[in-house]
């Protein structure tokens, strides 16, 4: 079990070949302010470079950000991608993805989605509670 | 009644008010032209794809149809990325942001029953843009409009892709030859064309302050000037047909500030460093997009309001043409009727409000003349910090600054700052951060572009594939890297064979990106 002190680790990235990493970057810095310790891929990834890179760095989250239309093929993929190789943990999506999507990925296995205009409390909270549902706070 | 030359109650207007420069003198602060908009409205262009080449088409007809006097296209990422839409990375993003085209045969589709001859024709690509304007040559010659005919703007501005766009393909300086290649082309032989459109937008939307925007991109304007001098072309050859592409923000006479003093920086370089004599040169001309980054998806009928006064913005700073953003587009693509507004929204601004009636109407403004010095002078600094680490290159100090990661870093830096300022309240955002009331889902319908155009356009992919001589394809593509190796010959004609024998997009990147090598970028948050 992890300890409660230990900062939280998010792995943030962008899949596929949407190059939108504005919201990404803002929200790298917000969480390092909130005292996690973020890992940024950054551009171009795919879900075996993230499945690995959640095995070692040992993160607790991961944040993909969508600008793409793609969230419904992709965000599905990303949560099965981890499933397979037994990892336990959760998706957060963010970026543009209309209300009418949010019960599918809901139902995928997606732990919350993030909209534009989340304000830094929103991004914060909603990262701790998808990792809180994991047993680790 | 449409009457630009008087007023509402009837008061008699002259086409312009104030001591000269005026209007069409140089340094054009006030305009290019002299008359302005009483002569000629500028170009609503609205910008446009989705789906198939066929969807895409449907609209573009709705669009002229509308009154929309040119067209714009939006390529889906793959294609924006040089892929086909059946390389793996493609799955999902096949015709869901824009059009996708892989071979001619799309684009044949994309501009079918469209007078080649008798529109002008905008494509928003980058990395692969010279194989998509092979494309687009192949198919008005086939219909009979020869190359020379041909009048469009390519936007074919991979700088700015790596500070900020990120649809790169090729390491910087082969993705240069490129755009110089292009350049050399059209000036030979395509004279209505625009080869470049060089572009702040995406820096403004990547996060950048608006002397940010400004600056980067005249930098890299400079840049490509200093290019295509190096591979031996006068600056007058092309320069009358070099063009900018601006956003229009919400900071009303910031944005007006910025336009006019990107004419007299633009002006005052070309002739005193790049020694350009011919008048065109000297003239800047760019198309305005609203700033998609402002609309929001809270109380998103507010976004037309956004738009309204940011589309007033780039008229009073003398845009030649503009795109409205639609008011749905913080949710997704623009659904027809929200396009039509947008477009809408211009045609009030052309015909009813009188704007267009003088020429320049804010010169002479005490806050306006200040604010277009001071982004001038901010700017100012930008170029002599490039030229410093370019050694008296800006073309070398754009590249050192793309190399070490300056561009992104302050354009980041930007970001998240105005970020923060939000959150702070110390911005008002209407909907976002106050005045929230009405906030939760509209009942608006929104575009959708499901799987089956995916399913379609592979399907339509593996037929070309399928049906074409691969023999040729293979010989033509043969040509196009025997061709990249040699920097002094132009890639245009071997890409047009290329294009000609059914190559893909993705065929020819690959084959480029054999000689050229593939760009990865250092991450920096």
């Amino acid at each position: 079990m992890v300890g409660t002190d230990l900062p939280i680790r998010v792995v943030l990235a962008k899949l596929g070949f949407d190059g939108h990493d504005r919201g990404l970057k803002v929200v790298a810095r917000m969480l390092r302010d909130a005292g996690m310790e973020v890992v940024y891929l950054g551009l171009r990834q795919t879900t075996d470079s993230i499945v690995a890179a959640v095995e070692q760095e040992d993160a607790d989250v991961v944040g993909i950000s969508m600008h793409n239309a793609g969230h419904l093929t992709l965000g599905p993929m990303i949560v099965a991608a981890l499933d397979e190789v037994g990892l336990d943990v959760p998706v957060v999506i963010g970026g543009i993805v209309p209300d009418a999507d949010l019960s599918e990925l809901e139902a995928a296995g997606v732990a919350a989605v993030l909209g534009p205009g989340a304000s830094v409390e929103e991004v914060v909270s909603t990262v701790r509670s998808a990792v809180g549902r994991n047993g680790i706070t | 009644m449409d009457d630009p030359r008087s007023t509402l109650s009837g008061i008699p207007l002259s086409p312009v008010y104030g001591e000269g420069p005026l209007p069409g003198e140089y340094p054009y602060t006030r305009g290019v032209h002299t008359d302005m908009y009483r002569s000629r409205l500028w170009t609503m262009r609205m910008f446009a794809g989705f789906g198939t080449a066929t969807d895409t088409n449907g609209r573009f007809r709705e669009l002229l149809r509308s009154g929309s006097t040119g067209l714009s296209t939006a390529f889906d990422m793959p294609t924006l990325m040089g892929r086909d839409s059946d390389h793996p990375w493609s799955l999902g993003e096949v015709g869901r942001a824009g059009v996708a085209v892989d071979t001619v045969e799309d684009m044949a589709d994309l501009f079918a029953d469209i007078d080649l001859g008798g529109v002008s024709t905008s494509m928003t690509i980058n990395g692969p843009a010279a194989i998509l304007l092979a494309m687009y040559v192949v198919v008005a010659e086939q219909g009979g409009v020869d190359r020379g005919q041909l009048a469009g703007t390519l936007q074919n501005d991979i700088l700015k892709e790596y500070q900020a766009q990120k649809e790169y393909i090729f390491p910087p300086r082969p993705s240069v030859r490129l755009v110089t290649d292009v350049i050399r082309f059209t000036a030979a032989e395509m004279p209505r064309w625009n080869p470049v459109s060089v572009s702040g937008y995406h820096i403004r939307e990547a996060g950048s302050t608006a002397v940010q925007e400004l600056a980067f991109t005249l930098a890299n304007g400079f840049a490509y000037v200093e290019a295509a001098v190096a591979a031996g072309l006068h600056v007058d050859d092309f320069a009358p047909r070099l063009s900018f592409f601006f956003n229009s923000h919400v900071d009303f006479f910031e944005e007006i500030g910025k336009f006019r003093a990107a004419r007299r920086i633009w002006a005052r370089w070309l002739r005193e460093r790049y020694g350009a004599v011919d008048e065109r040169s000297l003239k800047l001309r760019f198309h305005t997009q609203t700033a998609g980054v402002s609309l929001t998806a809270q109380q998103p009928e507010t976004n037309i309001a956004r738009v309204a006064l940011q589309a007033l913005a780039g008229v009073l700073g003398g845009t030649q043409s503009l795109h409205t953003d639609s008011h749905d587009e913080a949710l997704a693509l623009p659904s027809e009727e929200a396009a039509r507004t947008a477009l809408r929204t211009q045609q009030v601004i052309a015909h009813e409000t009188g704007v267009t009636g003088v020429a320049d109407p804010l010169g002479g403004s005490s806050y306006v003349e200040w604010m277009t010095d001071e982004v001038e002078r901010r700017a100012e600094e930008v170029f002599a910090h490039l030229d410093e680490i370019g050694g008296g290159s800006i073309l070398e100090g754009v590249h050192e600054g793309i190399q070490s990661g300056w561009f992104m870093g302050e354009i980041a830096e930007s970001a998240y700052r105005f970020e923060r300022e939000v959150n702070a309240g110390e911005r008002i955002v209407v909907g976002v951060n106050a005045f929230i009331e009405g906030n939760g889902s509209s009942g608006a319908e929104l575009l959708r572009v499901g799987q089956e155009a995916e399913d379609d356009q592979l399907a339509r992919l593996a037929a070309v594939r399928l049906g074409r001589d691969s023999e040729a394809v293979a010989a033509s593509l043969g040509r196009v890297i025997a061709d990249a190796t040699d920097t002094g010959v132009n890639l245009m004609p071997s890409l047009v064979r290329a294009v000609e024998a059914r190559a893909t997009v993705g065929e020819i990147v690959e084959a480029l990106e054999g000689v050229f090598g593939t760009y990865v970028e250092t991450a920096v948050v």
